[in-house]
């Protein structure tokens, strides 16, 4: 009996260590697992491609972090990227000039911000489920941008612009750079500041948070408008990245940042979710991606790879 | 012999006993009430007739048969029904399909055959005399309707016992009666009826019998005849006080929070009280009396009608627990797991929760000092716990308490309101929680302490102030702290608030 315990024991450590750490390993063995069949994989030129590829979704899924914490969902980000990209790329036209970059670029912004505090405050002052406002958001800002443009791409944008998205830095791609900035900024908000602390405890207990003198509205409001920003910059970005902003830009997004979060150990109950856990769910999404591609696998079997992937990750973290 | 015979049955709870060796006999045709103070193990015993909890000891005998039930669908299949205090109709659904859900009438086709179901509702309502069409929807009717129609439901089950779970602690008299006529009926119709009860006056109208439950413990069944209400209050009370009350005297000091007027209509009416510093203020009275609505008013989670609160003789606005915070009042909450902790983070996290602007350093958490902190507080404490880290949720009632209490004690409050402080922990936790208690108003911190356990606001309080349906009936002190004046107050049958 003793010894079948003393036998047990480890390999229930093992067994909880691999759930806890369950996607690094995964994000390795899948590395070493292209790399084997594919030599080209563990090229430095095709990590800096597969990052950048990222970037976009990794900065997105940031937010959808912060708001996936205090146990909402944020639909509108691929449209409120669209939204801000094709407001900023009209102040930069090559052509006609109308404002100095960095304006432009902070208007941008400011409209990601204010899309995401409008979500925020509606479904704080509504008492209406973030699925739903965000969902309408999603819908209104998608128009919005097809009206702005009348529904065709702005082209034809200032070069000074374009570094943002398609410029390096010793030979590094600048949203590499952005990205790394994002990261770092998100990760000392949930595990530095005060408000930080906060968004855990609206999560964990939403009752319990208000019942212990925190401003839980506020709370909400700063996840969705941070999480607004984050899809104006990557709008911003993709923009830069490509010289024009069609309004049609990051349909779909909002699922793949959802899945970042997801696999990188967050609970859509809310009160549980990590910066680099969401990091390397990105990196899982990304690289999946890529090494298929390299290996001639069709698209239509990634999509179910992909499916597989997120199911997996989320039924390793059930057993945690 | 007796239709329903619980013999010897004990149950326990996380190791807290909560049943010890009780014995009941239940006849059909009778009424048979069950009546004890908050926490006797009334609704634990029926929980255990009715299949929601199995007993860890003692035998349960239906008509001369041993049963065991493995939840509430085989004591149903058993006709044992219980309705219990909170009803949990589905809302959208209408009232025949509620009372048939699972069960049904289909047509040859295999599908929902929905005139024989209005049909079978109507019939059984017909049977039992009540007046409800069966096709509204239940979201629509009053709580009382609510109540009638689990009766029918259960009757349409041939339910031989019925089980009823302080059914009037929320409705008007008037449906009272109704109900009333409806339980006599179906007495007359020799089901055997359990009715679980706060009110004396009402125990008296309808009980053949009463049993009398304390503390877990069985103390008596009697005729309803052969009691009367003094009676019967001795024999829900009548305990020693064991002395885990280290209460010492502390000369009282100047008013620090004076409540004028405060009435928040259907809750609590027109409550004016005062507290003093090194104060301990009991706030006794029965379920529902509007007690923990009261106190969550002045900690700003709920907003009042009308009435002032003063802090040091200024008046203040609370508008929400944060404002009551700054104004130095801490609230621990009745409902630790749901108002008190966060039980997804850890005991570190729970701790420092409330106090974070202590440690912010130029917007970053200083998080040693924070960890030194926590650390001096488990210790003071003496939450028992591996390390800060550890999910509070593993720990046991008892020590999740002290978090919650550590937790508030960081923001180093003058006045604490707790609402049951020691409700559902063990003995220990509980003689450690008074010395907190009694430590505290020696430093010349002022208390709130709503109990429902009269021993534990005897033993503490300096005054005590009773409420009974939203009113303030009794202020008593001294020689009035005693078993037989609260409950009286308790029980004071003042014109309900409506």
């Amino acid at each position: 009996m003793a010894t079948k315990q003393l036998a047990a024991s480890p390999v229930k450590k093992v067994a909880g260590n691999l759930s806890k750490y369950g996607i690094y390993i995964a994000f390795v063995v899948m590395c070493v697992f292209f790399s084997i069949f594919n030599p080209l994989f563990l090229t430095p030129g095709n990590i800096i491609n597969i990052v950048r590829q990222v970037s976009f979704n990794a900065i997105l899924a940031m937010g959808m972090t912060m708001v996936i914490i205090t146990g909402g969902i944020d639909l509108s980000v691929g449209s409120v990227l669209a939204l801000a990209a094709v407001i900023t790329a009209s102040f930069v036209k090559t052509a006609n000039p109308l404002l100095p970059v960095p304006v432009a670029l902070l208007i941008g912004l400011l409209i990601g911000a204010a899309c995401g505090l409008f979500n925020g405050y509606v479904i704080t002052k509504g008492k209406l489920a973030p699925f739903i406002v965000t969902m309408v958001m999603m819908t209104m800002a998608r128009g919005a941008a097809q009206l702005f443009t009348k529904g065709r791409p702005v082209t034809g944008l200032l070069e000074s612009f374009d570094f943002l998205g398609a410029g390096f830095i010793l030979r590094i791609p600048v949203p590499i750079y952005i990205l790394a900035l994002v990261v770092i900024i998100s990760h000392f908000i949930l595990s530095c500041t005060k408000t930080g602390r906060y968004i855990y405890a609206v999560g964990g207990n939403e009752q319990a948070a208000a019942a212990s003198g925190i401003k839980v509205r506020r709370v909400k409001l700063v996840v969705y408008t941070f999480s607004g920003v984050m899809s104006a910059l990557v709008g911003i970005i993709l923009t830069a990245r490509l010289n024009s902003a069609s309004p049609v830009l990051g349909n779909g997004y909002e699922l793949d940042a959802i899945a970042a979060t997801v696999i990188g150990g967050a609970s859509m109950d809310g009160g549980k979710g990590k910066v680099i856990g969401t990091l390397v769910g990105a990196l899982i999404i990304g690289t999946i991606s890529n090494g298929l591609d390299i290996l001639n696998v069709s698209a239509y079997w990634q999509q179910i790879i992909k499916g597989i992937i997120i199911l997996v990750a989320v039924l390793l973290d059930k057993k945690d | 012999m007796a239709y329903l015979q619980l013999q010897g049955i004990s149950k326990f709870f996380h190791g807290v006993r909560a049943l010890n060796q009780v014995s009941v006999e239940i006849e059909r045709g009778e009424i048979h009430v069950l009546i004890g103070e908050n926490g006797a193990g009334k609704s634990t015993l029926m929980k255990i007739v009715a299949g929601l909890y199995q007993q860890d000891e003692g035998t349960i005998l239906l008509d001369g048969q041993e049963v065991r039930f493995g939840g509430p669908l085989d004591a149903i299949q058993h006709h044992i029904s219980m309705i219990h205090q909170e009803l949990m109709p589905i809302p959208y659904l209408t009232v025949a399909e509620n009372i048939f859900l699972g069960r049904e009438p289909l047509n040859k086709a295999g599908l929902l055959d929905k005139k024989k179901l209005i049909a079978q509702a109507e019939e059984l309502f017909q049977m039992i005399g009540i007046d409800i069409d069966p096709r509204t929807e239940m979201r629509r009717l009053s709580v009382a309707q609510i109540q009638l129609v689990e009766i029918a439901k259960a009757v349409s089950f041939n339910s031989q016992v019925l089980i009823m779970d302080e059914p009037t602690s929320a409705i008007s008299d008037k449906e009272i009666e109704k109900l009333y006529k409806l339980i006599f009926k179906l007495k007359a119709d020799g089901v055997a009826i359990v009715f679980i009860s706060h009110k004396l006056d009402e125990i008296f109208r309808v009980a053949d019998k009463i049993t009398v439950l304390r503390d877990g413990d069985f103390i008596g069944t009697k005729p309803a005849s052969e009691l009367d209400k003094d009676t019967l209050i001795s024999m829900m009370i009548g305990r020693d006080l064991t002395n885990i009350y280290y209460k010492e005297p502390v000369p009282i000091g100047e008013p620090v929070l004076e409540v004028r007027n405060l009435t928040k209509a259907g809750l609590f009416e027109d409550i004016s009280f005062t507290l003093h510093q090194n104060e301990i203020l009991g706030i006794a009275g029965l379920m529902g009396a509007g007690r923990t609505e009261l106190v969550e008013t002045i900690f700003g989670m709920r907003s009042a009608d009308s009435g002032q609160i003063l802090i040091k003789g200024k008046e203040v606005s609370i508008k929400c627990p944060t404002d009551a915070q700054k104004n130095g009042l801490a609230l621990i909450p009745e409902d630790r797991k749901k108002l008190g902790l966060d039980l997804k983070d850890s005991t570190g996290f729970n701790i420092s929760l409330c106090d974070l602007n202590e440690f912010n350093r130029c917007g970053m958490i200083d998080k040693k000092t924070e960890a030194a902190r926590v650390d001096d507080m488990i210790r003071e404490m003496n939450v028992k716990v591996t390390s800060r880290k550890s999910p509070v949720v593993s720990l046991s009632g008892g020590n999740q308490q002290k978090v919650v209490l550590a937790k508030w004690l960081m923001t180093a409050p003058d006045i604490l309101i707790m609402d049951e402080p020691t409700r559902g922990i063990d003995i220990g936790a509980k003689t450690e929680i008074y010395k907190l208690i009694t430590k505290l108003a020696q430093q010349g911190k002022s208390v709130i302490m709503v109990s429902s356990e009269l021993p534990e606001v005897i033993g503490m309080s300096d005054r005590v102030l009773v409420l009974c349906a939203g009113h303030l009936t009794g202020e008593l002190t001294g020689e009035q702290i005693n078993q037989q004046d609260i409950m009286r107050c308790a029980t004071n049958q003042v014109a309900s608030v409506h």
